[in-house]
């Protein structure tokens, strides 16, 4: 197992670098740093005096390096927009994206886990073939899509919920739904794979034998055995959402970390971007990596190296 | 089992739609708040128009801070605001008296000190303003006495009282003095707290989110803004263009302003808003590679650039795309900016005309070259409609601005569709001198027209400056340097209870807005 562990931490941290490596890079072909910086309308002399001063006439590399040995420190340098130093501005963002994302995989699984069981008590039924095209639909609707529609009739024509902002937990619910809906199908049909697998073996038939109430049957036995390859995949989607959360967070003018990573590379705010990717990549390499180490855990089969 | 499932679900469903109605937070802004709350796509961190470059930030500064001059938007005349009286003492010297009723939000009355403070800050180098290349003519300011200043230029800039009224904010004395020091040794001036005469005041600043302010009570009577009747303004950031929309159709937003024509149409028959379609000073335009730079030669011929000009459908474009406030522009300036005439040869839309002479420069089945443009796409790919028409193969290059920009400034653009908004000053020499003294967005290095530019800017005597301006302009005409193609129109969409008039500056004034 320990093997296993270090193995996989190393491969998961040649990613996130590797990552950093390739946004660094990407961020020159898109054109001239400098020039963003200094704006429409600027001067020769200015964009030139800009290009010096953060030092961007350096070699690529040199740069790369520079920043990387200021990142291993915790310092991400300043933003040139923003005006603070990155660190702060990624960390006050964070726990918003952290709670959208959290809220966006409650609400899936609250959707999906029950869906899963009903269609696994009943398979090949109406409700059966209901809840499997919810759940195709779910995966087939952009994001941005469903979100304006959640935004017109919730917000706009019923007047139920606030549309931007992240004052309250109201103004979490229909961002919550937007991101969550897209996950629903995966954990649905999981769900109810798993389900019909265990549902068939012989300790349920026991229980039943036993006389033990459906409920009981259903979720106190069954659904715990089903559920360890939710959990992972849920561990993995966890990771997507912080990736779908820059749509959803535009939309609904939530100041989390999504949105920032789009702000950011509107503003050609080189530091920000590159702080901002190193962090969702490392977020999701890290959930991958808990929920590849969690199902070695869970099922020795699989902790091949 | 499964009914009691789908009963709890429904019932906690029920549940928090009736607490989500009871306890939905209620937006603060418009009529019954006294709040004007208006939203743009863009996020401004910091309060100090100097230190930020963006129309936000100049409408916000024209609100929390006065100019010694200002511009009537109606007439174009210049107008006093903190001075009173101006005077020409030659080419290159300007004398003020300034208003003796004058309090900063700090408290302090303005006099002498604060204007030449202020002059002599933005025009250093060394404060790196970020609209330094606007005020760089700027040598110094002297104090005269307590209520007199006299500014001195480096070469005559008969536009100073334009560029003055457009951006020249005053500040306190010493305001940039204790601005927090960053990282690398060097001050932060965009750090310090806002602090003006304007008739209203900053009271938060929120990174990312929003800009509130409040009314000036204390703000002087009689001055060309008036006296504010609305309570509180509050700038917020929603980046997305139907979210916006939507909040305003709610109510949590009064004002917004670049609503795409689309969107403009459709929300006009709601009741509870009121859209408009006003002009602006930008203008877009077609520059060609005169020189040859790029290693396509075809625009060094005058007749294949006339027949461009005459291959473009510009009443069309306006009419179909832009908006109803739009105007065609014949000469590369915008037809509200003084001395821009457009008394020069124009090139009415002719197909005809233009195979006839793409066939004499001898292109009699056109030719294949690459325009780059970074703005509405849809006009571009108008433009290129109708140069198809004509037997021309542009190839669209579509990127974004500063990759725009780059390759402007590299020469490598055989055509370049591309817009100026002159920083909303209405003068002449705001657009038309940036792209024709030889500087990196010249395309044309043309020796007569930068003669001429030059003689015509040495006068401070308007009629005279007007009348060597014509010539460059006509010249830039006939020999078809650039396609001026047309004035920009904005879409206003705000609240039906609002009492607001847009202005062709793009500086809205919410000094002068009130309720019904």
């Amino acid at each position: 197992m320990l093997a296993f562990t270090l193995k996989r931490l190393g491969v998961a941290l040649l990613v996130a670098l590797t990552v950093s490596l390739i946004t660094f890079s990407m961020i020159y072909v898109s054109g001239d740093p400098a020039i963003a910086i200094a704006g429409e309308g600027a001067r020769r002399e200015d964009v030139e005096a800009i290009r010096k001063f953060y030092g961007f006439d350096r070699p690529v590399i040199v740069q790369y390096v520079d920043w990387l040995a200021g990142a291993v420190q915790g310092d991400f340098g300043r933003s040139f927009t923003l005006r603070q130093p990155v660190a702060e501005v990624i960390f006050s963002r964070l726990p918003v994206t952290m709670a959208l994302g959290a809220s966006a995989i409650a609400f899936a699984l609250l959707l999906a886990i029950p869906l899963g069981v009903l269609a696994a008590v009943r398979p090949n039924s109406i409700f059966d073939r209901f809840a499997l095209t919810l759940a195709v639909v779910g995966q087939a609707m952009p994001s941005f899509w469903f979100a304006l529609t959640l935004i017109l009739w919730l917000g706009v024509y019923w007047r139920l919920l606030p549309i931007t902002g992240s004052d309250s937990w109201q103004n979490f619910v229909m961002p919550a739904i937007a991101l969550g809906y897209y996950v629903t199908p995966a954990v649905m049909r999981l769900t109810r794979a798993g389900m019909l697998e265990v549902l068939s073996s012989d300790y349920i038939r026991t229980a039943r034998a036993k006389g033990l109430r459906t409920g009981s049957v259903l979720f106190k036995h069954a659904l715990r055995n089903a559920i360890i390859p939710v959990v992972s995949l849920a561990a993995v989607q966890f990771g997507f959402m912080l990736g779908g959360s820059i749509v959803i967070e535009t939309i609904f003018q939530i100041n989390g970390l999504g949105y920032l990573a789009w702000e950011s590379i509107q503003r050609k705010d080189l530091p920000t971007m590159q702080a901002v990717v190193l962090v969702l990549s490392v977020i999701y390499v890290v959930l991958t990596l808990a929920a590849d180490l969690l199902n070695a855990f869970l099922d020795p089969r699989l902790r091949v190296t | 089992m499964i009914r009691s499932l789908s009963r709890a679900w429904l019932a906690t469903a029920a549940l928090l739609a009736a607490v989500g109605l009871l306890t939905a937070a209620p937006a603060l802004a418009g009529k019954k708040d006294d709040t004007l709350v208006w939203a743009t796509d863009r996020d401004n961190p910091i309060a100090d128009p100097y230190y930020l470059n963006t129309r936000e930030l100049l409408v916000i500064g024209h609100h929390v801070w006065d100019t010694l001059v200002i511009i009537d938007p109606k007439t174009a005349e210049i107008r006093p605001l903190l001075a009173t009286k101006w005077t020409w003492v030659d080419a290159t010297t300007l004398e003020f008296e300034l208003r003796k009723d004058v309090k900063f939000h700090s408290g302090k009355p303005m006099d002498a000190d604060d204007v030449v403070y202020t002059l002599n800050h933005v025009s250093n180098k060394d404060n790196a303003i970020a609209n330094f290349a606007l005020l760089a003519w700027i040598k110094s300011a002297e104090k005269i006495d307590a209520n007199h200043v006299r500014l001195l230029m480096r070469n005559p800039f008969p536009a100073a009282l334009a560029y003055l009224a457009g951006i020249a904010f005053i500040m306190e004395k010493g305001h940039y003095d204790n601005a927090p020091v960053k990282p690398d040794g060097k001050k932060d001036f965009g750090a310090v707290k806002p602090n003006g005469t304007g008739p209203y005041k900053i009271t938060e600043v929120k990174p990312g989110d929003s800009i509130s302010m409040v009314r000036n009570p204390d703000y002087f009577k009689d001055g060309f803004k008036g006296s504010p009747a609305i309570s509180r303004i509050k700038f917020r950031t929603i980046k997305d263009g139907n979210t916006r929309v939507a909040e305003l159709m709610t109510g949590a937003v009064d004002w917004l302003w670049d609503v795409p024509k689309d969107q403009a149409e459709r929300i006009k028959a709601n009741p509870a808003v009121v859209v408009e379609n006003a002009k602006t000073l930008r203008v877009s335009y077609l520059a060609f590679d005169v020189t040859g730079a790029s290693g396509q030669k075809f625009f060094t011929d005058k007749r294949v650039r006339q027949a461009v000009a005459h291959a473009i459908d510009r009443e069309a474009i306006i009419k179909n795309l832009v908006g109803p406030a739009s105007v065609v522009a014949p000469s590369p300036c915008h037809p509200d900016q003084f001395a821009c005439s457009s008394d020069v040869p124009k090139y009415a839309y002719d197909p005809a005309k233009a195979k006839a002479l793409l066939k004499e420069a001898g292109y009699p089945d056109g030719f294949e070259f690459d325009l780059y443009a970074y703005r509405e796409r849809e006009y571009t790919e108008a433009v290129i409609g109708d140069l198809v028409k004509v037997g021309l193969k542009p190839k669209l290059n579509y990127m974004q601005y500063t990759a725009f920009v780059e390759n402007v400034h590299k020469g490598k653009t055989p055509v370049a569709h591309g817009t100026w908004g002159s920083n909303s000053i209405p003068d002449v020499s705001a657009m038309t001198s940036h792209f024709f003294l030889h500087g990196p967005d010249d395309l044309t290095r043309d020796a007569e027209v930068k003669r001429l530019i030059d003689e015509a800017d040495a006068n401070t005597d308007p009629a005279k400056r007007k009348a060597v301006w014509h010539k460059a302009l006509t010249r830039i005409a006939e020999e078809a340097f650039w396609v001026p193609l047309f004035t920009y129109a904005k879409y206003y969409a705000f609240s039906k209870d609002l009492v607001f008039t847009p202005t062709s500056d793009e500086v809205p004034q919410f000094f002068a807005a009130k309720w019904k």
